[in-house]
């Protein structure tokens, strides 16, 4: 059984190899293909994990040892996979989820000429995230790690001629590749404390080392973490990332890439409850990014990077319950699942929104829609009712353990952190609930030719504006779209209440993670009570802005913290004037330094030393004979000089 | 006698030069064919040499032929090949031909009425890589200090005519600005290489008189003077040794270019060809850090110790200022220079870590640079052929024109960045875990050097790549046949390494040890081993 590992991940490279040197000739089935190799891997992890279920809790590990990849002296790196039950989670998410988003590019890039590269690279993308998940080592785990960061970059660069779709795909990559350095030195912190970093050894020897190790080497995969999953202070790529093809945005918040940092904090479990300091970075960054988030989707008028926001808010909720260790593991990864399911809903439905309407972001031109789209309508209302915590939906399930941790965590901080999340609650509840407002509800502000944004005065005006302007006709989208979004409402319904039934999900995963109940200083209920208060007064809050008054289709100035949230809270600005600005000074700076001062010190020493400086012109002419006969002699004089003193 | 097999190593391709420039002028494409045949010959005995190589067998080195030579001076002709020779003469006998094939048409003669019938640039031009791959697999070969010194000497002749003789068709001022350019670069490098190699001379004197004088007979055998240091009859002075190293280093650190001596490259890469820029930075280049590895630090080893600190700073300093400066370039090919400045400071800082993983990774790293290296330079070169400029702002959206082209340019460029899957990787991150594990600040400021490589090849790609299709990008062919033969090996190469590069690390282990335990140094141990529970656990 142990064998089919391997494939897990083979699958969908083969697609990926398959697709991408495959040429012309596959173009008419090349989206297929893609489907195809996709659902096998789903097909293989099936069995894989109605086996695991057949087993005893302690015997749902398994191993395959592929080949040895990088053995020199004392360091030994192999090929070799891990199925456990955390790992499981993970490929039935990736592969399950991954399949639907395949599915559905069906229909969405049906038009676009370079369809079979885009399924190349989705197959490429799933193929890193299962190698991330299943490897059994970090250096392993590294591979997957930065494979994921090669197909985001190629799918958010996906449209590549759009000048800012190039730039977003680099941006994704050079962050990511900050975070990388994170996970660089962690491995190497593990080579020479532990001499190994294969999981098994690592994390069971954690207890002989010292806590300041630990420290080290959690804050590293903090960093890692960081970037990988889009926290504050490396989060500032994940809008720029909406460039790439919905479909894109739908694999990379809810099935792949931002989740695996959660993953790499939880499978590094044992490390980080050695080292308590780590652990309260964690919760910070956790904290600060679900309120940076939130903040910043609150401003967004373009429902991608509305959406956005949000992602970056759900992973703080996840990164804040991996940060609170063995009481909030369990439910970081909970609520990764369920989150897997309504965030993809959600933006396959965003996507289906924008088919219907000539690709227009702006929920200012929408409105009213949900006469014209019924399915994407209750479809992306439910994944709306899931994040936004509504009893009974998958969300209301899994963020209310997190908060209920949060609070648990004991003392003053406790009550900075569950305050943090249940504030966290009440905007995700005022964000969505405009989005939904904006999108499906209210007057139908497509039918009016736009008019130029004050807020944006450098854009020009649309086409559309000098002319006559015909208006988009909203419309469904086809099946190959809507059943995957069926789906995954379904799932964004239904999963956080079979996950809770006895607690099957922590039990699940208790042997890997580790679990304690956790003692919040309120009652369960009464956190309960609160979680479902505060979201109601953020529904109530949007609905009195964007339910009851119309929407005005030009963005109006706002406050200055909205128009800080509109610019990412100014981190972008703060990169561009630091990173961008100061290190194009310095580059150039170097360039000049180069020729003028480190070239020229050489030829002037040089110069100098033969007493040539007045020949050096000559040299510039060509006359290289000339040169080289003086610098012989010159030798010439130093060997006999060296001859002499030896007295040979 | 068995089959001097080394010898004919070097041999075939020696013979393989003369044989071409024999060539009459008319049939230049007999000359090419020639050249191309003896270059793969080569491959095929670098191939039988690879296979007879036992590696881990006892002795240092393995296939040796020994003869007097200069019998008054105690030089001998004396060759033998470590795991760390075989991975080399490899690489060179394996790139070579592909450099052959890249240039195909780059020495042809200008249309119009030719000045000179009696030139023939073309027969030259393959002559002259087939003498340079001779040279540099003989100092590969060599174990005979004087022997070694010879031909890293000579080996500059031919390169000298093929920078200063080849170009691009491609220089904003017309052929005679850009021929001036060219042998300006050209003189600068043949500067450079003979300072240095002058002041080796002396140092190569300086050992003969000091075995002399304490041996009886001075030698220049490298095994005898190791084995003379290990029985304790040779001793040198600690001032005596320092000198002698530094003569030797600097020798290699302007081959191998070493922050501040490295500038002579940007302008030899840039104006030369780009098959001859590969056999400058992919070939003759590890000559330098190879001869560090094998004379530096196996003739000198106290004083290897001793500027061990100096160079790890100047590594660094390469490693970062070389990346620094590539993102800043404007031209293709002078960034491509200035990135493998800052791969040089890599191998180095790994040699001079003097840990396993440190030494093996560097060797690895020369192999892997090597062929990355080889990938995205030629690439580069079909695409500046295309268009007639080197100039970074001259291209844009060449991926909606050629996107065979672009899609080799990025796994080039990725492989460059050191991409995990690629060969690169396994050797960036041996060598910068090597040197973390003795000297951990160092290791993590190397680490910065992977940010900035990402910097500057995802800028490359993405001004040349990507963006709006410029008009004189429009009708761009993509890769013909014979270029598609010349980057779709190296990149399965790189594949292949890059997942499975234990025969490479198998080859290379024996001889790091060894050479360890001639500097005497160890690796470090880890604080909490657990390897006895890994092995339990499988």
């Amino acid at each position: 059984m142990e064998n089919l590992i391997a494939l897990l991940v083979a699958a969908p490279l083969a697609g990926a190899a398959l697709l991408l040197c495959g040429g012309r000739r596959l173009d008419r089935a090349g989206h297929w293909i893609g489907t195809l190799f996709a659902l096998a891997s789903f097909a293989l992890a099936v069995p894989l994990f109605t086996e695991l279920l057949g087993r005893d809790a302690e015997q749902r590990t398994l191993h395959q040892h592929l080949f040895s990849w990088i053995p020199v002296g004392g360091f030994q790196a192999d090929v070799a996979f891990q199925l456990d039950q955390l790992s499981m989670t993970f490929v039935l998410l990736i592969t399950g989820v991954g399949s639907l988003i395949h599915i559905y590019s069906v229909g969405y890039m049906e038009h676009d000429e370079r369809r079979r590269r885009f399924f190349g690279y989705l197959n490429l993308f799933l193929a890193a995230m299962l190698l991330l998940v299943l490897a059994d080592n970090y250096l392993l785990l590294y591979v997957g790690w930065e494979g994921v960061g090669l197909a985001s970059y190629l799918l958010i660069g996906f449209w590549q001629h759009k000048p800012s779709a190039a730039t977003a795909a680099k941006k994704a990559f050079l962050v990511n590749r900050v975070g990388d350095m994170g996970l660089s030195i962690a491995i190497m912190l593990m080579f020479t404390t532990f001499g190994t970093f294969a999981f098994g050894p690592v994390l069971g020897a954690v207890g002989e080392t010292s806590e300041g190790k630990l420290t080290a080497i959690g804050l590293m995969l903090l960093l890692a973490a960081c970037g990988k999953s889009a926290q504050v202070p490396l989060q500032s790529w994940l809008g720029d990332a909406m460039e790439g093809p919905t479909p894109v945005s739908a694999l990379i918040h809810a099935a792949t890439m931002v989740t695996a940092g959660v993953y790499l904090i939880t499978r590094s479990g044992a490390i980080f409850n050695g080292a308590p300091d780590a652990q309260t970075a964690v919760v910070v960054v956790g904290a600060v990014t679900l309120l940076f988030g939130a903040i910043v989707g609150c401003a967004k008028d373009d429902i991608k990077k509305a959406l956005a926001g949000s992602t970056m808010s759900q992973i703080g909720y996840m990164i804040l319950a991996a940060g609170l260790g063995p009481i909030g593991y369990a439910f970081a990864i909970m609520h990764l699942v369920t989150h897997g399911f309504f965030k993809a809903g959600l933006f396959l439905g965003a996507g289906s929104v924008m088919h219907g309407m000539n690709d227009e972001v702006d929920m200012r031109r929408y409105g009213g829609l949900r006469k014209y789209m019924p399915v994407t309508f209750i479809t992306f209302g439910l994944g709306y009712l899931a994040i936004i915590g509504f009893p009974g939906l998958s969300g209301f399930f899994s963020k209310d353990k997190i908060i209920e941790a949060a609070f648990a965590k004991g003392g003053t901080e406790g009550w900075i952190l569950g305050g943090a999340a249940l504030l966290g609650a009440a905007i995700t509840a005022f964000y969505m609930t405009r989005v939904m407002l904006m999108t499906f509800f209210g007057e139908e502000r497509w039918r009016k030719a736009p008019t130029p944004s004050p807020a944006e005065p450098s854009v020009e005006p649309a086409a559309e504006t000098r002319g006559e302007y015909t208006p988009p006709h909203p419309h469904e989208s086809p099946k190959s779209m809507t059943i995957p979004m069926i789906l995954l409402a379904v799932g964004s319904v239904a999963a956080g209440g079979l996950f809770s039934i006895n607690e099957a999900f922590v039990k699940w995963l208790e042997p890997v993670t580790d679990f304690e109940h956790g003692h919040p200083p309120l009652s369960a209920s009464a956190i309960t009570t609160a979680t479902i208060v505060v979201m109601v007064l953020g529904v109530a809050l949007a609905y009195f802005q964007y339910g009851r008054k119309p929407v005005p289709a030009v963005a109006p100035r706002g406050s200055l913290l909205t128009r800080a949230a509109r610019r990412d809270l100014l981190q972008d600005d703060f990169n561009h004037a630091v990173l961008v600005r100061g290190g194009g000074e310095l580059t150039r700076a170097l360039v000049q330094l180069d020729h003028s001062v480190v070239d020229g010190a050489v030829r002037g020493t040089a110069a100098s030393m033969g007493g040539l400086s007045g020949r050096l012109r000559q040299v510039q002419n060509g006359f290289a004979r000339s040169y080289a006969v003086q610098m012989l002699g010159g030798a010439a004089v130093l060997i006999a000089a060296t001859l002499l003193m030896r007295g040979v | 006698m068995s089959f001097p097999l080394l010898t004919a190593t070097a041999a075939v391709p020696a013979i393989g030069a003369i044989a071409t420039a024999a060539v009459p002028a008319a049939k230049r494409t007999v000359a090419k064919w020639l050249a191309l045949l003896f270059s793969l010959a080569t491959l095929v005995l670098a191939a039988v040499v690879a296979v007879r190589f036992t590696p881990g067998a006892k002795g240092p080195f393995q296939l040796t032929e020994s003869h007097a030579w200069i019998r008054s001076f105690g030089v001998r002709y004396e060759l033998g090949v470590d795991g760390i020779a075989v991975a080399l003469i490899a690489l060179t006998a394996l790139l070579v031909p592909f450099v052959i094939l890249a240039g195909w048409h780059d020495a042809d003669p200008m249309e119009g009425p030719e000045p000179n019938r009696r030139w023939r640039p073309t027969q030259g031009f393959f002559a002259l890589i087939l003498a340079v791959e001779a040279m540099v697999v003989i100092s590969f070969e060599a174990t005979d200090v004087f022997l070694f010194y010879i031909f890293f000497e000579a080996m500059l002749i031919p390169m000298y005519f093929l920078i200063g003789g080849f170009g691009d068709r491609a220089g904003s001022g017309g052929e005679e600005h850009s021929a001036s350019l060219r042998s300006q670069a050209a003189v600068k490098f043949l500067l450079y290489n003979l300072a240095g190699g002058l002041i080796m001379l002396a140092a190569v004197i300086g050992l003969y008189a000091a075995t002399a004088d304490q041996l009886g007979s001075g030698t220049f055998s490298l095994t005898e003077i190791v084995q003379a240091r290990a029985d304790g009859k040779l001793a040198l002075g600690t001032g005596t040794e320092r000198l002698l190293f530094l003569g030797f280093f600097f020798a290699f650190a302007v081959k191998a270019p070493l922050w501040p001596l490295h500038t002579w490259l940007p302008g030899a890469m840039g104006e030369s060809t780009a098959p001859v820029a590969v056999l400058i930075t992919a070939v003759v280049d590890k000559v330098g850090t190879f001869a560090m590895l094998r004379f530096c630090l196996q003739l000198f080893p106290e004083a290897s110790s001793w500027a061990t600190p100096v160079i790890l700073v100047l590594a660094l300093v390469s490693i970062l200022y070389g990346a620094l400066l590539a993102v800043g370039q404007r031209d293709i090919k002078r960034l491509i220079a200035y990135a493998s400045i800052s791969h040089f400071g890599f191998i180095i800082m790994g040699i001079f870590a003097m840990t396993s993983q440190g030494q093996g990774g560097a060797t690895l790293y020369m192999v892997n640079h090597g062929i990355s290296t080889a990938a995205l330079m030629l690439v580069a070169g079909f695409l500046i052929s295309r268009r007639g400029s080197r100039l970074i702002a001259d291209y844009g959206g060449v991926q909606k024109a050629a996107p065979v082209l672009a899609g080799t340019f990025l796994v080039g460029g990725l492989a460059t960045l050191s991409l995990p899957g690629l060969a690169p990787f396994v050797s960036e991150f041996l060598v910068l875990v090597g040197t973390f594990s003795r000297y951990p600040a160092v290791g993590i400021v190397a680490t910065v050097g992977i940010v900035l490589a990402a910097l500057y090849v995802l800028v490359l790609y993405q001004r040349t790549m990507t963006g709006p299709v410029k008009s004189e990008v429009r009708a761009m062919p993509d890769l013909k046949a014979r270029e598609l033969a010349v980057v779709a090996p190296l990149i399965a190469l790189l594949l292949f390494l890059g997942v499975y590069p234990k025969p490479l690390t198998d080859l290379v282990n024996p001889a790091v040890d060894h050479t360890l335990s001639v500097v005497d140094q160890h690796d470090p141990r880890p604080d909490v081993p657990v390897k006895a529970d890994a092995e339990a656990a499988k």
